[in-house]
């Protein structure tokens, strides 16, 4: 076996490197010095690799020898949370993950992809860029959905909308605003030059966020059945090609980088955010489509996390095979890279493919026809090792399979117990408190609150038209509704998950998320067919964080499995924390549905006066976890809201029979904000108003309109069909209840009269903006002020210069 | 009439543009790649459409790079013949960037990009609703070309409210004079902001687009 030391002077290298490097790599330059000056690998290299000791004698085990340092920063990488799962991959498994419309198995693809029927399939997923977006807004935001995006074209489907799910702190904080405008417009960046279009989402500001805001970006694509590639190697001395971006020493180790708490020092740390370039992206979206109608292609894999050890590495294993690489043929766009930072290195826009030998020429036509790089790096062998040589020289030579999930990364198995303030939780007396104001006071404060108000000054940055296919632009549901264009159906699609539910009880908060979803989706109309979630904690090395985490999936679980919608895949983003704390547990939920005649497509706004408003489902006596309660009473900890599964899912189908049969105008659910806001919303698209009145007296008012109590939908329908409806709703098995009649424009509450429906939109709308407007005229109330945001800032700056090397 | 698209690697419109061209509104229409240069098979009655979207990433300025392709050589010697040409968003700064129209188009008043319905109007009385989506949207000439413009009869589109009223709360962008589409004194080049290829299909409940191309004379 040759020698797999590397022999670099560690002279030559401490002169380089220090004088080259020092600014950009701080952070990962340090711990490299020493082990290249020392070039001992022991367990205290393996820790500065965020490696534990256990973990780093399993290597030696598996490999039979010390690692050398290239091959340590594999596993480093490759058994990181964000690759291997290892702390979630136990509970993620007890997620339903079957169901007759599942076309490949969870996990075994980039994303999900699910039968929509008339020889089409839907692929979708979301994910995390939590940990990049903290520490650089823009780009960190940009490439998560550029990241995304290539996870859906790598198995060969064209994306068609994507969603996104963002978590903030206060909207009042600088450092909020600058946070929110940053990854806004990174979103929009990216997304808009793209050219899909960006249909929906959700947008949350709680203090728990403050440090570590999430976010998380899905995309949803169309092919068709039996055009789809998969991320695997096979057939020997096949060559493997590398193509797009030059490869940089951007985003190193990002991996592992999210794979750790936000401190102080992660401004440090910035080379581990990447730099995105929609515009390259674009032509590898096109080229990519087109090279598999060659049908030379054996496999494709995008670079996200991890790069090249990642992709080779998991494509080799799911093919049982290995690949000899050449690390000197890669492409770069710096000098002297080195065999473990070509490894390593999440420089974006990069696919590597295995092409059918002597069938390259078709394939190469076409990336030079887009003008993309396109270099072959190796072959395909059958020993099942990853070999990676640099100048003729083996640097690492690693068993694929030992390095990825369901191989050999670890599964761990993390202690958990109940966490110690469920106790202030059931401590929560309703009766402490009082409706102290008068109702209207209230909803008018309650309509401007963040989480409720209008997010158009976000929505309108992203092109969410692009594409010709958006439903929802000019006829708004619930859920956002595309044209499957060519597929003779529309996909509605969604992203939900009320963290705060999820604090207060894990396992019912997780069904809650599902549950959500599932209601949005079946509102619009559609069947809800499919899941993917991207499941946000703190540190799962916390026992009462991975309480959150264990119930949490336990309640998804049981809520996919009531409303058959199995997890196709997604994401865990762990170590969303910081010394003072963890966010709240956050299972974003991205479910996806199907319109299979586009006349069943439903709508959220009331039509016109004297159309009759109902409200489908039980009203309760709960004001609990509520925003009315949190914002405006400033109580942190309450109960979940009301929800039983059963009742959620006899509402669902009731709501769906009864759009099958035409009989309504109008469905939305009520959510944060309880009925007020949700009849609101139903009258501002059309700017119609209402004249309602709480029938059910026993309930108090602030919990009768404030409240968010689960499994309720506000439906409308014509006078001519009120009837009709009735008696559907008595054969049905829901509770319903009269609330009253659509009217001009005028909203009268219980008799009293609220004004004009124009006034509450203006409040609805313009909230979010009037705190934004010092941002967008660059005030500087908007910029960071502390020294650790000043060095936020620096970094910023530090990120143009990676990007201009 | 037959149309051509022509598509630039970053071209991201050119698939709606041409659904809306042959399937909304019957049109032939032949694609044409940036890179290529033949377009004979088009008679100076043919149209040819530069679509919205980032043709070489605009990284530089929007359509700045483009004016230099291939395609665009053939494109500006056609409309110089009396081709007809229309860029909608990205196509109508290429044309700006080429000299086949007067102007510019600047980043937006509000430092922003904009995404969302807005209407506008060819003569203040029929207000026609169409998307918006861009960057760098803000139409922008000297004083004295806006007046010869407006003279000349070449302001085709200005941004209005809902009624039809011109006025300064309806512009999306900063653009001067609520400029959101312009032809040139021959009136064979037309170029506008608003994607009528967004507006055009029933599925979509919004046909304003139909009547943008009757405008234009294209339809």
């Amino acid at each position: 076996m040759p020698s797999l030391v590397n022999k670099q002077s560690p002279f030559k290298f401490l002169l380089k490197g220090l004088f080259l490097f020092k600014k950009i790599y701080s952070c990962l330059l340090a711990p490299l010095s020493y082990l290249r000056t020392a070039m001992e690998i022991n367990v205290q290299t393996a820790r500065q690799l965020r490696l534990t000791d256990e973990e780093f004698e399993l290597i030696k085990k598996v490999m039979g020898r010390t690692p050398n340092f290239t091959e340590l920063c594999a596993y480093s990488v490759m058994w990181s949370e964000h690759c291997s799962y290892k702390n979630s991959i136990k509970w993620l498994k007890t997620l339903p993950r079957d169901g007759k419309r599942m076309l490949v198995k969870a996990g075994e693809e980039n994303a999900g992809l699910m039968d929509i029927g008339n020889g089409f399939g839907v692929v979708f997923k979301i994910e995390s860029h939590n940990h990049p977006s903290a520490i650089e807004p823009f780009q960190g935001a940009a490439t998560g959905v550029g990241g995304i995006h290539r996870d859906i074209f790598t198995m060969g489907a064209r994306p068609i909308a994507s969603l996104n799910s963002l978590r903030f702190g206060n909207l009042n904080e600088a450092k909020t605003q600058h946070l929110v405008a940053g990854v806004v417009h990174g979103i929009g960046h990216y997304g808009n030059c793209f050219g899909v279009p960006t249909v929906g989402g959700e947008v949350y500001f709680e203090e728990r966020y403050h440090t570590n805001p999430l976010v998380n970006a899905m995309s949803v694509g169309i092919v068709r059945n039996g055009e789809t590639i998969s991320a695997t190697a096979e057939g020997l001395d096949n060559p493997v090609f590398i193509v797009g971006s030059a490869t940089g020493k951007d985003g190193m180790g990002g991996a592992s980088f999210a794979s750790a708490d936000i401190t102080a020092e992660s401004v440090e740390e910035l080379p581990a955010v990447q730099v995105g370039d929609p515009f390259q992206e674009k032509k590898l979206l096109e080229a990519c489509l087109e090279i598999i109608k060659t049908g030379a292609v054996v496999g494709m894999q995008d670079m996200g996390a991890a790069g090249i050890i990642c992709s080779t590495a998991e494509m080799s294993a799911k093919g049982g095979v290995g690949m000899e690489i050449d690390l000197s043929r890669v492409p770069t766009r710096q000098k002297n890279m080195k065999a473990w930072e070509l490894l390593l290195s999440e420089s974006q826009e990069r696919m590597l493919i295995v092409i059918q030998k002597g069938k390259e020429e078709s394939v190469l036509k076409i990336f030079e026809k887009w003008d993309l790089p396109c270099e072959q790096i190796g072959r395909v062998t059958d020993n099942g090792l990853l070999q990676f040589y640099m100048n003729g020289q083996l640097e690492a030579s690693i068993n694929a399979e030992s390095l990825v999930l369901g191989g050999g990364a670890p599964q761990n198995d993390r202690e958990y117990k109940e966490p110690a303030y469920f106790e202030k939780i059931k401590a929560f007396d309703p009766g402490s408190i009082t409706l102290s104001e008068d109702l209207k006071s209230v909803a008018k404060k309650l309509i401007q609150i963040p989480n409720i108000a209008s997010k158009r000054w976000i929505s309108t940055q992203y092109d969410s038209m692009v594409g010709a296919a958006n439903l929802s632009t000019n006829s708004p549901s619930d859920a956002s509704v595309v044209l499957a264009k060519g597929t003779g159906k529309a996909l509605a699609m969604t992203v939900d998950c009320n963290s705060r539910y999820v604090f207060a009880d894990p396992y019912k908060g997780g069904m809650i998320a599902v549950a959500e979803a599932a209601r949005n989706i079946v509102c619009s109309g559609a069947e809800p067919i499919g899941v993917t979630n991207c499941l946000n904690f703190g540190n799962p090395f916390d026992p009462e964080v991975y309480y959150q985490f264990v119930y949490a999936v336990k309640g998804m679980g049981e809520a996919c499995t009531r409303f058959d919608t199995p997890v196709t895949g997604g994401n865990v983003s762990f170590y969303n924390q910081n010394p003072d704390g963890a966010v709240y547990p956050t299972p974003t939920i991205g479910m996806v549905g199907v319109i299979d005649d586009l006349e069943d497509k439903m709508t959220m706004d009331f039509k016109q006066q004297g159309d009759v408003i109902y409200l489908i489902g039980e009203s309760r006596n709960d004001i609990n976890c509520s925003e009315y309660l949190h914002k405006l009473k400033g109580v942190e900890y309450s109960p979940a809201p009301h929800f039983n599964i059963e009742e959620e899912f006899e509402v669902q189908q009731a709501v769906r029979q009864l759009i099958k049969k035409k009989l309504l105008q109008s469905a939305h659910d009520i959510s944060e904000g309880g009925l007020i806001t949700t009849l609101l919303e139903c009258g501002f698209p059309r700017r119609l108003g209402f004249d309602v009145q709480q029938s059910a007296t026993t309930i108090r008012k602030d919990a009768y309109w404030f409240g968010e109590a689960q499994s309720r939908v506000v439906v409308s329908c014509t006078l001519k069909n009120a009837e009709e409806l009735l008696t559907q709703l008595k054969s049905l098995n829901v509770a319903y209840e009269y609330l009253g009649i659509v009217t001009e424009n005028n909203i009268d509450m219980e008799g009293e009269y609220w004004g004009h429906i124009d006034d509450w939109k203006e409040l609805y709308d313009t909230a979010i903006e009037k705190k934004l407007t010092s941002v967008e005229k660059g005030g500087e109330s908007s910029e960071p002020k502390s020294s650790k945001e000043e060095a936020v800032k620096q970094g910023i700056t530090l990120k143009g210069e990676v990007k201009g090397i | 009439m037959k149309f051509g698209i022509v598509v630039f690697p970053g071209s991201n419109c050119d698939r709606d543009m041409q659904d809306a061209l042959q399937n909304e509104l019957g049109k032939e229409v032949v694609m044409l790649w940036h890179k290529d240069k033949d377009i004979s098979m088009f008679s100076t009655d043919d149209c040819i459409v530069l679509p919205g979207g980032f043709s070489y990433g605009d990284y530089l300025r929007c359509g700045a790079i483009a004016r230099f392709s291939p395609m665009m050589e053939s494109v500006i010697d056609f409309a110089k013949r009396g081709g007809k040409v229309l860029g909608v968003c990205n196509g109508f700064q290429i044309l700006c960037e080429s000299g086949l129209l007067p102007g510019a188009l600047l980043p937006n008043a509000q430092q922003q990009f904009v995404c969302k319905n807005v209407y506008i109007t060819d003569d203040a009385k029929t207000p026609l609703m169409v998307p918006v989506a861009h960057g760098e949207g803000r139409y922008y000439a000297e004083e004295n070309v806006l007046d010869e413009l407006e003279a000349a009869g070449q302001v085709m589109f200005r941004y209005c409210d809902e009624k039809g009223n011109i006025e300064p709360l309806s512009n999306p962008n900063g653009a001067m004079r609520n400029i959101a589409g312009i032809r040139n004194k021959e009136n064979n080049v037309f170029g506008m902001m608003p994607h009528p290829e967004r507006a055009i299909s029933p599925a979509l409940g919004n046909i304003d687009g139909i009547q943008v191309f009757k405008l234009l004379g294209l339809n």
